[in-house]
Protein backbone atom coordinates (compact mmCIF):
# COMPACT_ATOMS: atom_id res chain seq x y z
CA UNK A 1 0.00 0.00 0.00
CA UNK A 2 2.57 2.87 -1.03
CA UNK A 3 0.18 4.89 -2.45
CA UNK A 4 -1.53 5.35 0.65
CA UNK A 5 1.47 6.90 2.66
CA UNK A 6 1.01 10.18 0.93
CA UNK A 7 -2.78 10.45 2.12
CA UNK A 8 -1.96 9.78 5.88
CA UNK A 9 -3.85 12.43 7.83
CA UNK A 10 -3.00 13.69 11.09
CA UNK A 11 -5.42 15.17 13.62
CA UNK A 12 -3.35 18.04 14.25
CA UNK A 13 -0.92 19.22 11.38
CA UNK A 14 2.74 18.74 12.29
CA UNK A 15 4.23 21.91 12.97
CA UNK A 16 7.23 22.41 11.06
CA UNK A 17 9.44 24.96 12.30
CA UNK A 18 10.56 27.55 9.83
CA UNK A 19 13.45 28.29 11.42
CA UNK A 20 14.03 32.29 11.43
CA UNK A 21 17.31 33.69 10.81
CA UNK A 22 19.03 35.12 14.50
CA UNK A 23 20.57 38.66 13.79
CA UNK A 24 22.19 41.13 15.90
CA UNK A 25 20.02 44.07 16.54
CA UNK A 26 22.87 46.38 17.02
CA UNK A 27 24.25 45.57 13.82
CA UNK A 28 21.29 45.72 11.88
CA UNK A 29 19.91 48.76 14.06
CA UNK A 30 23.38 50.70 13.86
CA UNK A 31 23.05 51.43 17.90
CA UNK A 32 27.02 51.97 18.64
CA UNK A 33 26.75 52.95 22.33
CA UNK A 34 24.62 50.60 24.69
CA UNK A 35 23.21 52.91 27.64
CA UNK A 36 23.84 51.60 31.39
CA UNK A 37 20.70 54.03 32.30
CA UNK A 38 18.00 52.26 30.45
CA UNK A 39 16.98 49.60 32.62
CA UNK A 40 13.91 48.61 30.33
CA UNK A 41 16.06 48.09 27.11
CA UNK A 42 18.77 45.82 29.21
CA UNK A 43 15.51 43.64 30.49
CA UNK A 44 15.78 42.07 26.97
CA UNK A 45 19.04 40.76 27.32
CA UNK A 46 18.30 38.92 31.10
CA UNK A 47 16.45 36.06 31.92
CA UNK A 48 13.73 35.76 34.66
CA UNK A 49 16.26 35.43 37.28
CA UNK A 50 18.22 38.32 36.33
CA UNK A 51 20.76 35.98 34.56
CA UNK A 52 22.50 37.78 31.18
CA UNK A 53 21.29 35.53 28.09
CA UNK A 54 23.86 34.07 26.53
CA UNK A 55 24.41 35.10 22.70
CA UNK A 56 23.32 31.76 21.30
CA UNK A 57 19.61 32.77 22.72
CA UNK A 58 19.69 36.37 21.79
CA UNK A 59 21.57 36.37 18.37
CA UNK A 60 23.92 39.45 19.81
CA UNK A 61 27.28 39.72 18.13
CA UNK A 62 30.30 38.79 20.26
CA UNK A 63 31.25 42.70 20.15
CA UNK A 64 27.72 44.07 21.73
CA UNK A 65 27.52 41.36 23.96
CA UNK A 66 30.36 42.41 25.66
CA UNK A 67 29.22 46.16 25.24
CA UNK A 68 25.88 44.36 26.98
CA UNK A 69 27.54 42.94 29.40
CA UNK A 70 29.42 45.95 30.89
CA UNK A 71 26.00 48.23 30.93
CA UNK A 72 24.33 45.44 32.97
CA UNK A 73 26.77 45.47 35.29
CA UNK A 74 27.16 49.19 35.45
CA UNK A 75 23.24 49.01 35.84
CA UNK A 76 23.37 46.81 38.83
CA UNK A 77 25.80 48.99 40.37
CA UNK A 78 23.78 51.50 40.85
CA UNK A 79 20.85 49.52 41.81
CA UNK A 80 19.06 50.08 38.47
CA UNK A 81 19.00 46.31 37.87
CA UNK A 82 18.82 43.26 40.45
CA UNK A 83 21.78 41.04 41.47
CA UNK A 84 19.57 38.10 41.85
CA UNK A 85 15.98 37.95 41.97
CA UNK A 86 12.78 36.04 40.47
CA UNK A 87 10.35 36.61 38.48
CA UNK A 88 11.68 39.44 36.63
CA UNK A 89 9.43 39.53 33.61
CA UNK B 1 43.12 67.27 28.05
CA UNK B 2 39.71 67.67 29.10
CA UNK B 3 38.02 64.61 28.60
CA UNK B 4 34.38 63.89 29.07
CA UNK B 5 32.57 61.94 32.02
CA UNK B 6 29.84 61.39 33.57
CA UNK B 7 28.81 60.55 37.09
CA UNK B 8 25.24 58.69 38.11
CA UNK B 9 24.85 59.05 42.05
CA UNK B 10 22.71 58.11 44.57
CA UNK B 11 22.10 59.90 47.92
CA UNK B 12 19.69 59.22 51.36
CA UNK B 13 16.32 59.33 50.72
CA UNK B 14 16.32 61.25 54.27
CA UNK B 15 17.23 64.40 52.85
CA UNK B 16 15.21 67.19 52.16
CA UNK B 17 15.21 69.20 49.12
CA UNK B 18 17.39 71.91 50.48
CA UNK B 19 20.02 69.35 52.09
CA UNK B 20 19.96 67.28 47.93
CA UNK B 21 21.08 70.94 46.14
CA UNK B 22 23.52 71.57 48.49
CA UNK B 23 25.13 68.08 48.03
CA UNK B 24 24.70 68.91 44.34
CA UNK B 25 25.93 72.02 44.93
CA UNK B 26 29.20 71.13 46.42
CA UNK B 27 30.27 68.49 43.48
CA UNK B 28 29.40 70.95 41.17
CA UNK B 29 31.48 73.24 42.80
CA UNK B 30 34.09 70.51 43.07
CA UNK B 31 34.56 70.56 39.38
CA UNK B 32 34.03 74.08 38.14
CA UNK B 33 37.02 74.43 40.96
CA UNK B 34 39.47 72.50 39.34
CA UNK B 35 38.66 74.12 36.31
CA UNK B 36 36.04 71.74 34.88
CA UNK B 37 32.86 72.61 33.44
CA UNK B 38 29.26 71.07 33.89
CA UNK B 39 27.93 70.11 30.75
CA UNK B 40 24.57 68.52 31.65
CA UNK B 41 22.68 67.57 34.76
CA UNK B 42 19.75 65.70 35.49
CA UNK B 43 17.40 65.05 38.51
CA UNK B 44 15.64 61.95 38.47
CA UNK B 45 13.83 62.09 41.87
CA UNK B 46 13.28 60.08 43.98
CA UNK B 47 13.56 56.26 42.71
CA UNK B 48 13.22 52.54 44.22
CA UNK B 49 16.29 50.48 44.29
CA UNK B 50 16.37 47.29 43.03
CA UNK B 51 17.94 46.08 46.20
CA UNK B 52 18.53 47.53 49.21
CA UNK B 53 21.59 49.55 49.90
CA UNK B 54 22.62 50.62 53.57
CA UNK B 55 19.36 49.11 54.48
CA UNK B 56 17.44 51.68 52.32
CA UNK B 57 14.76 50.77 49.60
CA UNK B 58 14.73 54.21 47.47
CA UNK B 59 17.10 57.09 47.06
CA UNK B 60 17.76 60.13 45.08
CA UNK B 61 19.47 59.73 41.91
CA UNK B 62 21.25 62.40 40.13
CA UNK B 63 23.12 62.78 37.19
CA UNK B 64 26.10 65.34 36.36
CA UNK B 65 28.24 64.87 32.90
CA UNK B 66 30.88 67.36 33.49
CA UNK B 67 34.28 68.02 31.20
CA UNK B 68 37.70 67.93 33.54
CA UNK B 69 41.12 67.17 33.74
CA UNK B 70 41.81 63.26 33.94
CA UNK B 71 43.82 63.86 37.08
CA UNK B 72 41.35 65.18 38.79
CA UNK B 73 39.13 61.87 38.86
CA UNK B 74 40.64 60.75 41.52
CA UNK B 75 39.91 64.00 43.98
CA UNK B 76 36.27 64.15 42.80
CA UNK B 77 35.89 60.27 43.62
CA UNK B 78 37.53 60.37 47.23
CA UNK B 79 34.71 62.94 47.79
CA UNK B 80 31.94 61.13 46.37
CA UNK B 81 33.49 58.46 48.78
CA UNK B 82 33.76 60.79 51.63
CA UNK B 83 30.62 62.48 51.72
CA UNK B 84 28.21 59.64 53.44
CA UNK B 85 24.92 61.61 51.81
CA UNK B 86 26.02 59.33 48.86
CA UNK B 87 25.01 56.11 49.40
CA UNK B 88 26.30 55.07 45.58
CA UNK B 89 28.24 56.60 43.02
CA UNK B 90 29.43 55.84 39.55
CA UNK B 91 31.77 57.41 37.08
CA UNK B 92 31.72 56.76 33.63
CA UNK B 93 34.52 58.16 30.86
CA UNK B 94 32.52 59.06 27.86
CA UNK B 95 34.37 57.81 24.55
CA UNK B 96 33.23 59.13 21.46
CA UNK B 97 30.05 57.03 20.89
CA UNK B 98 28.52 57.48 24.26
CA UNK B 99 29.60 61.29 24.05
CA UNK B 100 27.23 60.88 20.84
CA UNK B 101 24.56 59.30 22.11
CA UNK B 102 24.48 61.89 25.30
CA UNK B 103 24.12 64.54 22.72
CA UNK B 104 21.18 63.24 20.97
CA UNK B 105 19.40 62.29 23.78
CA UNK B 106 19.89 66.01 25.24
CA UNK B 107 18.68 67.37 21.93
CA UNK B 108 15.63 65.12 21.84
CA UNK B 109 14.71 66.38 24.78
CA UNK B 110 15.29 69.90 24.04
CA UNK B 111 12.89 69.70 20.98
CA UNK B 112 10.17 67.75 23.12
CA UNK B 113 10.30 70.56 25.78
CA UNK B 114 10.09 73.08 22.82
CA UNK B 115 7.04 71.41 21.12
CA UNK B 116 5.25 71.24 24.68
Amino acid sequence: MAQNQSEIRYLTPPSVEIKKKKYCRFKKNKIKYIDYKDPEFLKKFLNEQGKILPRRITGTSLKYQRKISVAIKRARHIALLPYVTDMLK
Amino acid sequence: MLNNYETVFITNPVLSAPQMKEAVDKFKSIITGGKGEVVHEEDWGLRKLAYPIQKKSTGFYYLLEYKVEGELINKIETEFRRDERVMRFLSVKLGKYAFAYAEKKRSLKKQKQEEK
